[in-house]
């Protein structure tokens, strides 16, 4: 009932700050706020100058043709990049009024408020509950009554309690693909994120374990934001609330979805999404 | 004006030959009008009676343009301006379709003048007049969607107005003279009947145009004021 009612808030029209990427959703708190964000992979320029908010509760989608940047823009949320020493980033990516790309804090620590899933699914070579209470442990001290809880939690919320509950023990590697990319799902939200940031989730996926994970998502805003990359255009018109069109590591527009899709304002944004780009 | 293909041609080639066919339909409903108002002005039981076999042919355009839409919503997945065609023509078909209907009922209700015999002030000239408006704003409006040209289209919503004034008058005169001869009775009221049947017409013409400023415009004009019609479709 409670999804249904999230479901009917209206949502409101963004409006264009200064800038003409800058573009704030009207009628929801800002989760990351991105300010004139600019990205290299070593001299390159992946992104430029990009400023847009990212609502809270609501799942925000990025897409664009390959190459554009969108996962380059996700991979900076939660500092992923600086994995890498040749690549960095400039700007401001700011939650709960800090800088995520200069703070002091424990990387790992920002990755444990915003969670990540892979496109192909990554579960670790251990059994189906140290899957997820591997990440618990690193954050939380909890006995085993309440790990349990955690797990089947975790799992209730990526759909998948049902399949996974009775082969606990056995190898997160045992599960077929869609199975295996949900589990990652459970374990990203196991340790309690604000933020899931999804990059291309059901790329490696059949059309069954799509819909499974597009109903998640769906479920996951009623308690976290979520940010998706995908390439697939009509998975960003199903799932998501707000959509970005990228090119060239450019913001090209962001709206409301219903209106991205059915009313673009740019003819960049229409010539891609209606198969013309090219 | 979008003027860049899709990567499919073959998708190309499927929306255009949907909008040809409307094209097409658009065309084969102006002779069943023309040929309905001819048959009632001039008698002509022969025509009539082409005119009512002829709606068949409308109703087979309806169908078959509407299953083709269906093929392409569950193949391309069309977005936007797209998507907005796609809607559009489906509703398009529906209005031509009726257009059609309307063609029909009007050769009946000549056919049925004829037999039961002529009156004298059938309006003639009125109805005449009415349904060259009707059938400029149908015209009108499937150059606006052959063209896709939001200006045009806005004309022709503007044009309904006109129509209806020219409907009310023919309504008083015919009621007037109903009150001063009432064995006119039941031949006036099919008068009525023709005159509202190319009324409807012109509805059928401005909800035309008005689909063709939403796909250009992506603004449904749809019960709105003219003022805001002819803004949405300068815009």
């Amino acid at each position: 009932m409670e999804a249904q009612a999230a479901a009917r808030t209206p949502i409101m029209k963004p409006f264009v700050t200064e800038a003409r990427s800058a573009v704030v959703p009207a009628d929801s708190a800002t989760k990351l706020q991105v300010r004139n964000l600019n990205f290299y992979y070593g001299s390159f320029l992946a992104l430029k100058s990009i400023s847009l908010d990212i609502p809270e509760k609501r799942v925000t989608a990025f897409i664009g043709p390959s190459g554009c940047g969108k996962s380059t823009l996700l991979r900076t949320f939660n500092r992923m990049y600086s994995l890498y020493p040749e690549q960095r980033a400039e700007g401001e990516v700011i939650m709960d009024g800090e800088n995520l790309l200069t703070s002091k804090q424990d990387v790992s620590l920002i990755r444990a408020k915003i969670g990540m899933v892979f496109q192909k699914p990554t579960p670790f070579p251990m059994s189906i509950y140290d899957n997820i209470a591997f990440g618990v442990r690193l954050f939380e001290r909890l006995g085993k009554r309440d790990m349990d809880e955690r797990v089947e939690w975790a799992l209730t919320r990526a759909a998948l309690w049902n399949e996974a509950k009775d082969k606990l023990q056995q190898s997160g590697n045992s599960l077929s693909g869609g199975q295996q990319q949900r589990l990652c799902i459970a374990r990203g939200i196991a340790i309690k994120p604000e933020v899931l940031l999804l990059d291309e989730p059901c790329s490696a996926l059949d059309p069954i374990s799509t819909g499974k994970v597009e109903e998640l998502i769906h479920e996951l805003k009623r308690d976290y934001t979520v940010v998706i990359v995908t390439h697939n255009m009509q998975q960003a018109a199903r799932v998501s609330d707000y959509t970005a069109y990228m090119y060239l590591g450019e913001l090209i527009e962001f709206d409301v979805t219903d209106t991205l899709f059915i009313k673009p304002s740019r003819k960049e944004t229409e010539d891609y999404i209606t198969g013309r780009f090219g | 004006m979008i003027t860049t293909e899709h990567l499919s041609k073959q998708y190309d080639a499927d929306l255009e030959s949907l909008r040809s066919r409307v094209l097409e339909m658009g065309g084969l409903v102006e002779t069943q009008i023309r040929g309905a108002i001819e048959s009632f002005t001039d008698g002509n039981q022969e025509l009539a009676e082409r005119v009512i076999v002829g709606d068949h042919q409308v109703n087979g355009y309806e169908v078959s343009i509407d299953d083709a839409c269906g093929q392409v919503i569950v193949k391309r997945q069309p977005a936007a301006r797209d998507l907005r065609l796609i809607m559009a023509i489906s509703k398009t078909v529906t209005d031509l379709e009726r257009v059609g209907d309307e063609a029909e009922k009007i050769a009946r209700m000549a056919k049925s003048i004829h037999e039961r015999g002529r009156i004298q002030n059938e309006r003639l000239p009125e109805i005449r007049h009415v349904s060259d408006i009707a059938v400029r704003m149908l015209r009108q409006a499937l150059d606006a969607f052959a063209r896709l040209d939001a200006a045009e289209a806005a004309q022709v919503v503007r044009q309904d107005a006109a129509i209806d004034a020219e409907f009310r008058a023919i309504l008083r005169q015919l009621i007037t003279y109903m009150m001063e001869d009432p064995r006119t009775i039941s031949t006036a009221l099919e008068v009525v009947w023709i005159a509202k049947a190319i009324e409807r017409i012109g509805d059928h013409a401005k909800n035309l145009a008005e689909q063709v400023i939403y796909i250009v415009k992506g603004t449904d004009v749809r019960h709105t004021s003219m003022e805001r019609v002819e803004q949405e479709a300068s815009a």
